[in-house]
Order: C-alpha cells, then sequence, then structure tokens
C-alpha cells in the first residue's frame, strides 16, 4: 500500500465521521457519536501512516523531506491537526457533538487536496530556500494554530446556532437541543483560541527567524506575511476584548468566525488572489 | 498615580478600548499593503489605478505603506498606548504580589472560592505545626500569624505569573526596538553612521575579492572593514532541472591573510540557508551570474606552482612563466550554462594538444616540458545579499520573551491557600481555603486532592 492509498482512506474516514456527527446532532443517538468518534480515529491512524509513509517515500526517490512543503501537503497536515486536536478535545471536554463542526472542516481539507485542479500532489524537490528546517518548525507551528482556530472557528458558529435556538425558545428536543451549554461552549471557544494563539504567535517568530537565516531579513512585509500579523492582531483584540472588556458568548464567537476567515485567507487568498515569497500558491 | 490618573492624555493612553480600536485599525489599515503592490515604480500605479488614484496614493505613501508616516505613527501610538496601560496597572500588580495575606479576616476564608473545614481533636499549637509540616510537604511554605484564639497559616504560588501579560506587552516593545535598531533610518538620520547597520549586495565573481558591497537604498559604496573572495561557486540541479543548491565557497581575508572561522577552517560553504556572518555582518546567497569567460586553473606537476587565469573564449594566452600556452576554441552548452569546453594546449616544443573536457574538471596533460593539471570552469559570480543588523538580537531577544511571557499569562495562575486553625466549642477546627486568578478548574482539583489528603492523614 503507498500513501496516496491511505491518503485516500483518510478521506473517506473523515467523510464518515463527519456524516455521523451530523447524525448525532440530528437523532442525538449516543452510539452515533461513538461511530463517529471511531471513523475520526481511524482516520488519523491511517493519515499518520500516510504521512510516515510518504517522507519515507520522498526518501526513497532521492529528494527527501519532511511531507511539509507544499499545498497538498500543507493541506493534509491541517486536517491532521485539525482532527488529532478535536479528538484530544473530545477526550478533554467530552462535548461529543462538536465533531459535527469539526470533522466537515478536515474533510473538507483532504477532499480539496486530493480533488482541486492545481494541487500537485506528487512529492518534489525542494528548491534551495526550502531546505531548512526551519522549514518544518514553521509549517508545524503554523498548522498547529490553524487547526485550533478551524476548531475556534467551528464552535463560534455553534454558539449561535444554539443562541438563536435558545432566543426561539426552541425545546430541547430539537437540533440544537443536543449542543452543550452556551456557557460551556464560550469557554471551549476561548480556551481554543488561546491555545491557537501561543502556536500561531511561534509560527510567526520561526517564519521569522528562518526568513533572517534564507534572506537576511526577518521580516519584509510580504503579503503572507502582512497576513499572518492581521490574523494575529484580531485574535490579539479577541483576547483582550474578552480578558479586559468582559465580552462574551456571541461577541466572542464572531470574532472567533471573523478570526478564521483571516487564517484561511492567509492560508488560500493570498496564494490564489496576492503575489509573494511563499511558493505553496505555486505548486 | 492619583494625580496622573486626572490627566486626560494619560488616561486616553492608558485606556484599553484605544487598544481594541489601535489593533482593529492596524490590521483593517495592514490590508492595503497586500492588495496594492508595494515599491513599484511611480508609473505603475498611474498606469494600474488612473493618474488621480495614483497621486492620492502618493500623498498617503501606498506604494512603500508600511514605512509611510502614518502607519509608523499609528505603531508609536500603539507602543504609547502599551507602555502608559501597563505603568497605569503595574503598581496594582506589584500590590497584589507584595500584599500581606496574613491580614486576611479569618471570617472571610470561609467565603472564599474552596473552603473546606475538618475538625480534629488536639490542641492548637500541635494542629498547627502539623499543618504547617504538611503544607510543606506538599510544596506550599505558609507563613503564620496568631489571631483570633487560633493561628492563621498562608502560603502561595506563582504570586510572579501576575507579570506574564506584562512580560508579554515589553516584549513587543523589545521587538519594536530591534526593528528600529536596525532601520537605515535609524543609523542615517540619527546616528549619522551608515556604516552601524545597513543591506546591501554585491556581484563578486569566481576568484575575485572585495573590500566593499553597495546599499540597497541608496547604490552608495559602504566599507566592510574586511576583505572577502569568493573561490568558487557552483549550481546544482535535480534530475527534472529544478535548481537543487547554489553553493559558493567563500574565504574572508584581514590584511591579506585569510581568517580561521570558528571552525578552524578558511572557506565558508555558502548556501541558500547557511550564511556566513563575520564580525557582524552576514552574507546570504541570493543570487548568480554566468559570464562567457573561463577560470583556468593550471598547476605545474613539477614545481607545484599554481596559476588561475580568467580568460575570454577564443582567446590564447601564455602562462606565467612563458613555458605553455593555452586557450579555448570551443563550447557547448544549453543557454547561458556551458557543459564542456574544447581546450588548446602547446608549448615550444611539440605540436599542440586539443581535446575536449567537462565544465569544472581537471585534465592531466603530459607535454614535453612536464606534466600539468589544467582545470576549467565556466566563470560564474555570486551574488551575495550583505546584512548588518545590530537589531536583530533584540528582535530574537523579544521573540523568546513573548513566548514565554504568554506562556506564563495563559497557562500559570497565581495560587493562594489559607489555613485557619482555632479552637471551637472545646474542639480545634482547621479551615483549609484557597483562590486563584485563573485556571480555576485545575485549582479547583488541586485544592480538593490536598484537603483530602489532609482529612485523610487525620
Ligand atoms: C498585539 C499586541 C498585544 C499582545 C500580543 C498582548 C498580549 C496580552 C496578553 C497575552 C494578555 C493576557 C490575556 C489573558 O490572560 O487572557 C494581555 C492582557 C492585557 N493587555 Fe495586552 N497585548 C497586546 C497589546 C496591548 C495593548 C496595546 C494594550 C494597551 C492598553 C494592552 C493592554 C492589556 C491589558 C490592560 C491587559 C490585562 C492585564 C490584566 O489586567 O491582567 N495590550 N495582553
Amino acid at each position: 500500500m503507498d500513501s496516496s492509498q491511505l491518503f485516500g482512506i483518510t478521506t473517506i474516514a473523515y467523510l464518515l465521521s463527519s456524516a455521523f456527527y451530523i447524525g448525532l446532532l440530528v437523532f442525538k443517538g449516543k452510539k452515533i457519536g461513538t461511530v463517529g468518534l471511531i471513523f475520526a480515529i481511524i482516520g488519523v491512524l491511517a493519515q499518520s501512516a500516510a504521512l510516515g509513509l510518504r517522507w519515507n517515500e520522498s526518501y526513497k526517490i532521492g529528494i527527501g523531506h519532511a511531507p511539509l512543503t507544499n499545498m497538498y501537503e500543507s493541506l493534509v497536515f491541517f486536517a491532521w491537526c485539525t482532527t488529532l486536536f478535536y479528538i484530544f478535545m473530545e477526550y478533554k471536554f467530552k462535548a461529543r457533538v462538536i465533531g459535527a463542526f469539526v470533522m466537515p472542516f478536515a474533510f473538507t481539507a483532504m477532499a480539496y487536496a486530493s480533488f482541486a485542479k492545481g494541487i500537485n500532489q506528487q512529492i518534489s524537490p525542494l528548491i534551495p530556500a526550502l531546505q531548512s528546517n526551519w522549514l518544518i518548525a514553521h509549517v508545524m507551528t503554523c498548522f498547529i494554530g490553524y487547526g485550533a482556530f478551524a476548531v475556534a472557528g467551528g464552535l463560534g458558529m455553534m454558539y449561535l446556532l444554539k443562541q438563536s435556538a435558545v432566543n426561539r425558545g426552541l425545546s430541547e428536543k430539537t437540533l440544537t437541543g443536543g449542543l452543550p451549554e452556551l456557557k460551556v461552549i464560550d469557554d471551549l471557544t476561548h480556551k481554543t483560541i488561546v491555545f491557537g494563539f501561543m502556536w500561531l504567535t511561534a509560527g510567526i517568530i520561526t517564519g521569522a527567524v528562518w526568513a533572517n537565516e534564507a534572506w537576511g531579513t526577518y521580516w519584509s512585509w510580504d503579503p503572507k506575511e502582512t497576513w499572518s500579523i492581521i490574523t494575529w492582531f484580531v485574535y490579539a483584540s479577541t483576547l483582550h476584548a474578552r480578558f479586559t472588556r468582559g465580552w462574551r458568548g456571541s461577541r466572542i464567537a464572531w470574532l472567533a468566525i471573523l478570526g478564521f476567515i483571516s487564517v484561511f485567507f492567509t492560508y488560500f487568498g493570498v496564494n490564489f488572489l496576492l503575489s509573494g515569497l511563499h511558493s505553496y500558491g505555486s505548486s | 498615580m492619583a494625580q496622573k490618573k486626572k490627566n486626560p492624555v494619560w488616561s486616553f493612553f492608558a485606556s484599553v478600548k484605544l487598544a481594541l480600536f489601535l489593533l482593529f485599525i492596524l490590521a483593517a489599515t495592514s490590508i492595503v499593503g497586500t492588495v496594492v503592490p508595494q515599491n513599484k515604480p511611480t508609473g505603475f500605479y498611474a498606469e494600474q489605478y488612473g493618474q488621480k488614484m495614483a497621486n492620492l496614493m502618493q500623498t498617503l505613501s501606498i506604494q512603500d505603506m508600511y514605512n509611510s508616516w502614518w502607519f509608523l505613527s499609528l505603531l508609536g501610538i500603539f507602543c504609547l498606548n502599551l507602555i502608559v496601560c501597563s505603568l497605569e496597572r503595574i503598581p496594582g500588580v506589584i500590590r497584589i504580589v507584595r500584599k500581606d495575606n496574613l491580614t486576611t479576616q479569618p471570617a472571610r476564608l470561609l467565603k472564599l472560592p474552596f473552603n473546606e473545614t475538618c475538625v480534629v481533636g488536639q490542641s492548637v499549637t500541635d494542629t498547627t505545626e502539623e499543618v504547617v509540616s504538611f503544607l510543606t510537604s506538599k510544596g506550599w511554605k505558609p507563613g503564620r500569624r496568631d489571631k483570633d484564639n487560633g493561628t492563621l497559616l498562608f502560603a502561595q504560588k506563582g504570586a510572579w505569573t501576575r507579570f506574564g501579560v506584562y512580560i508579554v506587552h515589553v516584549s513587543i516593545l523589545i521587538i519594536l526596538l530591534g526593528a528600529v535598531i536596525g532601520s537605515s533610518a535609524f543609523s542615517n538620520k540619527i546616528l549619522h553612521n551608515p556604516d552601524f547597520a545597513f543591506k546591501g549586495s554585491i556581484m563578486l565573481p569566481e576568484s575575485q575579492e572585495t573590500d566593499h558591497i553597495f546599499s540597497f537604498q541608496d547604490g552608495k559604496k559602504i566599507h566592510l572593514g574586511f576583505t572577502v573572495r569568493c573561490n568558487y561557486f557552483s549550481i546544482e540541479y535535480y534530475g527534472n532541472g529544478m535548481p537543487k543548491t547554489f553553493l559558493s565557497k567563500l574565504t574572508v581575508l584581514e590584511n591579506g591573510k585569510p581568517v580561521r572561522f570558528k571552525n578552524g577552517k578558511t572557506v565558508h560553504f555558502l548556501e541558500v540557508n547557511t550564511p556566513l556572518t563575520y564580525k557582524g555582518i552576514t552574507f546570504y546567497q541570493s543570487s548568480y551570474q554566468p559570464y562567457s569567460d573561463f577560470l583556468v586553473t593550471l598547476i605545474n606537476k613539477k614545481t607545484g606552482v599554481k596559476q588561475q587565469k580568467i580568460i575570454p573564449g577564443g582567446k590564447q594566452v601564455s602562462s606565467d612563466d612563458g613555458l605553455v600556452s593555452f586557450g579555448i576554441i570551443n563550447k557547448e552548452g544549453r543557454g547561458e550554462a556551458i557543459s564542456r569546453v574544447k581546450i588548446w594546449f602547446g608549448d615550444a616544443d611539440a605540436d599542440p594538444s586539443t581535446f575536449w573536457l567537462n565544465n569544472d574538471q581537471e585534465a592531466v596533460v603530459k607535454r614535453p616540458s612536464g606534466d600539468y593539471i589544467l582545470h576549467v570552469k565556466q566563470l560564474y559570480a555570486t551574488g551575495l545579499q550583505v546584512t548588518k543588523d545590530p537589531g536583530v538580537l533584540w528582535v530574537y531577544t523579544g521573540c523568546g520573551l513573548m513566548l514565554f511571557g504568554l506562556f506564563v499569562a495563559f497557562f500559570t495562575s497565581h495560587r493562594k491557600l489559607w489555613a485557619h486553625i482555632h479552637e471551637k466549642d472545646g474542639q480545634v477546627n482547621v479551615v483549609l481555603a484557597g483562590s486563584a486568578n485563573k485556571n480555576k478548574v485545575g485549582f479547583e482539583k488541586t485544592f480538593q486532592r490536598l484537603a483530602d489528603s489532609f482529612k485523610e492523614k487525620k
């Protein structure tokens, strides 16, 4: 079996996991959620194996490097981080339905990586600038952050959904009844943002150190750098609004969504709409 | 502080509302420079956006917006906000950290978020000793004071973590300070010393040396204070034609003598991710330039004399001792890159030899006058970016501090623990109580474990 088959299995597992979590949201059967979790775990295991294999395959064809170097690989890594983060969260906070808002992100990333036009799945050699251990540190830290922000964005949507149901006085029996308490979602959103902020900061810093090693400039306001700092500002204001002005609930939920849009733009928009140093967009 | 608070300017800059506003404005305006290409020639903007818009952009320095007066002012106000706001709050934090928590009224302990009372049957003094040693064994070092026919104990952990936020804030200032120190504006306009910090470049052909580079900013010469020689440059390719490695071999010379680097070598292998730093100046592999000339190295095997010459194609040259002459009479290659050359090599005693030699390879030529080692390679220049940035150290320090500060601010907390041992209705009561400023759930568990383990002992 090669890595691409395993990635295929991962994609299917994430699809099924999403479906079952959404099923849990609709039908509220505890067992449905367990199946969702099992598929998420199968997916993550298959994906871990696939990542290892792909790494190994790159050595076999003589251009050995960690599978973190182009758009395809980063999407795959994003899905992996998001799912791992989610499984950890489900284990720690026992809030299962959140999967319905998170696993679709992981599935979409995998599906997009596999099927979208213009995404090269080949293991390709690294141009000299990318041959650095900082590349690995940079991509890992950034994407752990992105994974957390994806979860936070999902939580934000969940909050708003639940809140509108509560406001309309819908009973616990409806779709949103199975969601955690508003207060719980709010708290989880905050914790997730804090976690992501820490990693995004580390990601920006490792990127700066790397740029300085390769080009002698730690910051050059290239569009991707700029968008990462914009994202950082958005989350910094979210934290301050909550911490010092006591913002809670829907405002934080909106900011979590806005933050994720900014992450999304940093990751995709910059590649497809703007130009710059980062080479992910072109391959 | 009390007076300053009344000063409206001070309170304006102390406000967190301003901080939120600034973060938002910085984020929003930063977008502009990612949409409008930066640092293009003036004509570009008129062409792209029309003359009127281009004029407006000119006024607002949109073509270089991250260095524009208004963006830098925003950053300046941001720093001021950060400083004033932190100054305003730090005294309060110091007060909390220094606070004498043994003045707490024992009655208040029962109102704290976590408290637990247990009744034990010994004397107050004995029990106090027991509680002290119990808490000490759990890593809490209590202070004590007698009050209300009993003794109050207090211990705390992580009081200093209340400064975590300010570590983050200071780290931002340090990073920005580093950016200022490294900026050309600082060295040119404030220090009037362009050698303090600069960015520049140089195209250095193989076998050549330089003691200066040219500034990016104004193209002026900047003297290095030492000499750099490029011994060699090459590009390695992957099978698919993508470049794999750009390599320059550099030597630094002081008074004409090669300098030994820390690893004991005199040659630095410069690649894209392995810059060379010497005396605070860093050299980066940034570009290259192929020439149509050749770098020829000739070694006389008998005498060991080595000479290096740069010769154009089709021209015959003589060795320094006049014994032999040689030239390149043909070449093959793809584009500008030459893969092999045809050599003409002769001396006075016999017919000349001609032969093909691959680029960057050597051949042994046997002649009546002696044996020679001949090495021929297409001449390249290596493009070096050269940077001196004394601010980088500050920036890196700030980055490290920021990560540390974020960790402290987010994942550590100030935890307080009191124990009041007193006599009530003829029995000895121990009231344990605690509070934490963050991660209350976590502290609740710690507290409960502590209380349970104490009760168990009783
Ligand atoms: C992007 C820049 C900034 C970053 C990364 C940052 C970071 C932080 C962090 C991590 C916290 C702790 C929040 C928590 O524990 O949840 C914090 C708190 C705070 N920040 Fe900032 N900050 C920034 C800018 C500012 C500015 C410009 C001000 C100016 C007023 C400010 C004022 C405060 C205040 C008042 C607190 C609460 C402190 C307390 O009462 O404990 N911050 N900041």
